[in-house]
């Protein structure tokens, strides 16, 4: 690891103060910063340890739920409120990792992971663009099984890793952001950018700017939600595809559903066209498979993940099955 | 303010590169804790902190001061074995040894989460406050302590004897 000065927040303006420094970095739980700088992929000169801000999980009188950044992806999936409302969410979060990095990781951080691309990780030999910026993607003509078909660009196809930020997608969640300039809050499905020309901006954060909490707006027929993940083994691996799902049904009628994928886009992909495609329509099969049909209408295969277009579309039937009580 | 190593203080590493597992290992001679991969993918190098499981391989040193520490030395009691420790011997736990620590402390913090109704990937009921250990439940909050011997089978065997059939808190 390159040297660096470790400190540890009071509180949000000590650590907004402190991370105007360049090449400081904010510390959550470390699962995947202290990896990354282990393998000097990340060389940060200053760490702001920001654990010991707030992480409450706050019931609002408008029927919200406030997350403190710092809360643990233990402490958010055992939450009462949590696994009552948004069950989704619940079921993402332990889908995702182990429960010893599910006990350190952070919301804040979690969020901000970077791509787990074994390109990206190869600092010794490839080349990517996400590490070295203008130097080239070798996923694009690599070992791509597990790379990304939507948002991705000729600059870079890796996919986003979490599985906590593709529930957040679908439930609309709202981010809370401090920095010098002041507060402001962001939808999350506009936090992570595509990868486009510069894959090495991930998101749109000011240089400095802090998470500070994530907001679940009420979202009263999320208590029909839940999240599937389909991988290589039935624990602790990322995804190939996940889908989280709510459905809101008037008799045997759509009134508003929420979809969002995971494991096939570069960015936590909130599925806006199948939710239109979906609102008004029989929940039937035939209704699931064409919304299905029509997110994915736009993927892109690279030569190892084309299985991924059919499996996604298979996958979110199969959910939306389960939502409306057929089991699949 | 020091860190609690197993109910001793000790003072911090001046380097804030130094991991809590190097730390252990390499500043206090606790080898008990293991070195797998070092990246977060084994579970060897598992350790309480304030009675939660975590990887210590990915935690710096310094980020732990003022906090409790329990590692696989400090699970017995008077040189006395605990539980888990004799009914790993009991039902051949292991074979070579070496994620064994970490499967021993990796599985007194599961079964705290358990009891208090922390939620798993294969928890049917999310609004149960309380969670049966059943084999499926084991073998998915254990998923992240790799054993390559392979003696899960054991290892499950005797999980479930302490914390299932003889009911230890």
């Amino acid at each position: 690891m390159t040297p660096f000065t470790y400190s540890r927040a009071a509180d949000v303006a000590d650590a907004i103060r402190q991370g105007i420094e360049p090449r400081s970095r904010y510390l959550g739980g470390g699962t995947n910063l202290v990896d990354l700088m282990r393998e000097t992929i990340e060389q940060p000169r200053a760490l702001i340890d920001v654990t010991g801000l707030s992480g409450a999980i706050t019931e609002r009188d408008e029927g919200s739920l406030l997350i403190g950044a710092a809360a643990t992806n233990t402490a958010v999936a055992g939450h009462r409120a949590v696994r009552a409302r948004y069950p989704m969410l619940a079921r993402a979060i332990v889908a995702g990792a182990s429960a010893q990095i599910r006990n350190m990781a952070t919301v804040g951080g979690n969020i901000l992971q970077r791509t787990r691309c074994t390109y990206f990780y190869d600092d010794d030999g490839s080349s990517c663009n996400k590490r070295a910026p203008g130097r080239g993607c070798d996923a694009i003509e690599g070992f791509n099984r597990i790379h990304a078909i939507l948002g991705t660009s000729s600059a870079c196809v890796a996919t986003h890793p979490s599985d906590m930020c593709v529930a957040l997608a679908a439930l609309g969640a709202i981010v809370h952001l401090s920095s010098a300039q002041g507060e402001r809050t962001l939808p999350l499905t506009d936090l992570h950018r595509l990868p486009e020309d510069h894959p090495e901006i991930e998101t749109v954060l000011e240089p400095g700017e802090l998470i500070t909490a994530v907001e679940l707006p009420a979202l009263p027929f999320a208590t029909r939600s839940t999240y599937r993940k389909v991988r290589d083994r039935s624990s602790y691996a990322f995804a190939l595809v996940s889908v989280a799902a709510a459905l809101e049904l008037d008799g045997g009628v759509i009134r508003n559903a929420r979809l969002a994928l995971g494991g096939v886009a570069t960015k936590p992909w909130r599925a806006w066209k199948a939710e239109e495609a979906l609102k008004g329509k029989p929940a039937s099969a035939e209704s699931f498979r064409k919304a299905a049909e029509a997110e994915l209408i736009g993927a892109k295969p690279l030569r190892d993940n084309g299985f991924k277009i059919e499996l996604a579309k298979r996958t979110i039937v199969a959910v939306l099955g389960e939502l409306t009580g057929e089991s699949a | 303010m020091p860190i609690s190593i197993n109910g001793i203080e000790a003072p911090l590493p001046n380097d804030p590169r130094v991991s809590l597992l190097d730390y252990l290992r390499e500043h206090l001679q606790l080898s008990g804790t293991k070195k797998g991969c070092n990246q977060g993918a084994c579970g060897a190098c598992t350790v309480l902190v304030d009675g939660d499981r975590i990887l210590s391989c990915l935690a710096l040193a310094i980020q732990y001061e003022g906090r409790s520490i329990t590692t696989v030395e400090g699970l017995g009691v008077d040189g006395a074995l605990h539980p888990l420790q004799r009914a790993f011997i009991e039902h051949d736990g292991f074979q070579c040894g070496y994620c064994t620590p970490g499967q021993i402390c990796s599985a007194v913090g599961m079964a705290q989460e358990a009891r208090r109704g922390v939620p798993s990937h294969v928890t049917t009921d999310l609004s149960s406050e309380t969670i049966t250990l059943s084999h499926d439940e084991l073998r998915e909050r254990m998923s992240g302590n790799l054993c390559r011997c392979g003696a899960y089978n054991g290892i499950v065997a005797a999980i479930t004897e302490v914390y299932v059939t003889e009911g230890v808190e």
